[in-house]
């Protein structure tokens, strides 16, 4: 496991999941991957199918819809992978938290390493939270959210099926 | 099967195409003036998809959906193997390696194909489906090309061309010109990328690939982008290279750095052409040029 998160924080693609965000933290990503920031010096690039994702952007608040979809995105990726949550929307929920759509917070249905708050991050911020994550993964202090167990990824219950 | 998997073959085509695909990606990150991805890059995103996870999609063609990768870069490490087995040894090589090339340089492109129909996604069957189109486009002038120096030197062994000094003749650049346009869209790069289409297909023909599947096809990818250029430089200028010493060599490394360095120019210079535009472009003013170098030569000139 040690070998693989090695091998997986060298080279990260990107993959970026907007739920229901107002678009400034999905802009704020973007400026995060313009020549400006060149996240390529530590190996990072955008991914545009989930079957190449490596870490997983959340942004904005996953309402009773897509907090499935966003459920089943993780499921569809190759494993490991890591997830990274933008925002103060997916980390708390912010204004809309208890809001009839709302399904609780993502951390709830899929396994998060790191939440960046703020409404919205700055591009330096997000930059600064993955490079921590990624050299805390490297230096073992971190364990990947999603851990193995006997069958694949354990992962928390699927969305829509717990208050059932 | 020793040079097959490791000198002229697939371990030494493997190390030559990363570094090669390292260039590329530098000098398009100096050109759009960011500093770029460190050396090992290209080796660090084979090892990371090594250990990834293969899915598989559900209802597809599992056999030829993990076969395909394994056929282009079986086909793609075989071509490069004749391509420097003729480049050391001229006279060891047999008649007709030269169409045996040419056929194997078409398997990846076909893995391409195979691998996204298999895969029972709609945007990869449209990928799928651009790169055959396209495949039909370009051979047509490309074999044409490839058929000057042939009625040049009178010979389907690549050892005769290589061997045969070119006189530098106007057919001989016409055909190097098409060869190198074809060559482009051969590579799948900017401005014939449409089977991937990052923007529009988000990845294309690849897009249910993952783990070393993909990894087998990023290979692939890296390992025809070292070897298109040596063949051409094999082709055309293969004289001016072969038994001149240290100064055909140097030469050799040369023009080979400035077909990868116009490829690298290119691609980051062009805007991505609809299909129907390529296919037009390249049975209207590409064929026509072609044939007008494959005249040119037959008549001598």
């Amino acid at each position: 496991m040690s070998f693989a998160i090695q091998a997986l924080t060298r080279s990260l693609n990107v993959f970026h999941l907007a739920g229901s965000a107002c678009n400034n933290c999905d802009i704020e990503i973007l400026d995060a991957l313009t020549p400006k920031y060149d996240l390529e010096r530590f190996g990072i690039t955008l991914a545009g199918s989930i079957r190449h994702a490596d870490l997983i952007l959340l942004s904005g608040i996953f309402n009773k819809k897509a907090s499935i979809r966003a459920r089943r995105l993780y499921e569809q990726a190759p494993k490991p992978v890591l997830a990274v949550a933008v925002g103060g929307c997916p980390c708390t929920g912010i204004i809309f938290r208890g809001s009839y759509n709302w399904d609780g917070p993502p951390g709830a249905y899929i396994p998060i390493d790191a939440f960046i708050p703020g409404c919205p991050p700055k591009p330096e911020a997000i930059i600064s939270a993955v490079m921590k994550l990624v050299q805390g993964l490297r230096r073992r202090e971190i364990v990947p959210a999603g851990q193995p167990g006997e069958n694949g990824v354990v992962l928390p219950p699927t969305p829509g099926t717990a208050e059932a | 099967m020793l040079e097959f998997l490791i000198f002229p073959g697939l371990l030494f085509t493997a190390a030559a195409g990363l570094i090669t695909s390292w260039v590329d990606r530098k000098v398009t990150a100096r050109v759009q003036m960011r500093v770029g991805p460190p050396f090992f890059q290209p080796f660090y995103d084979i090892g990371k998809l090594l250990i990834k996870e293969t899915c598989v999609p559900a209802g597809g063609a599992i056999g030829l959906f993990l076969l395909a990768p394994l056929i282009g870069l079986a086909a793609v490490a075989l071509a490069s193997t004749i391509l420097w087995r003729s480049l050391l040894y001229p006279q060891a090589t047999f008649v007709g390696d030269l169409i045996v090339l040419l056929y194997l340089l078409a398997m990846p492109g076909l893995s391409v194909i195979l691998g996204a129909s298999a895969s029972r996604n709609p945007l990869a069957s449209l990928g799928g489906s651009r790169e055959m189109k396209l495949m039909i486009a370009y051979e047509l002038p490309f074999v044409l090309a490839v058929l000057v120096p042939v009625i040049q030197v009178h010979s389907i062994r690549l050892g005769d061309l290589l061997v045969a000094t070119p006189t530098a003749l106007p057919s001989g650049i016409l055909a190097l010109l098409v060869a190198i346009i074809c060559m482009q869209a051969k590579l799948t790069l900017v401005p014939f990328d449409m089977p991937e289409a990052e923007a529009e297909l988000s990845g294309g023909a690849y897009i249910e690939y993952s783990g070393p599947p993909l990894a087998m096809f990023k290979l692939t990818r890296a390992m025809m982008l070292f070897t298109m250029p040596v063949f051409l430089v094999v082709l055309y200028v293969g004289g001016l290279i072969v038994n001149q010493g240290w100064a055909g060599t140097l030469l050799g490394l040369v023009l080979w750095f400035l077909l990868v360095t116009v490829i690298i120019v290119v691609r980051n210079t062009t805007p991505r052409l609809r299909i129907d535009q390529a296919v037009r472009f390249f049975w209207g003013p590409m064929t026509a040029l072609a044939l007008i170098a494959a005249v040119l030569a037959w008549m001598g000139w």
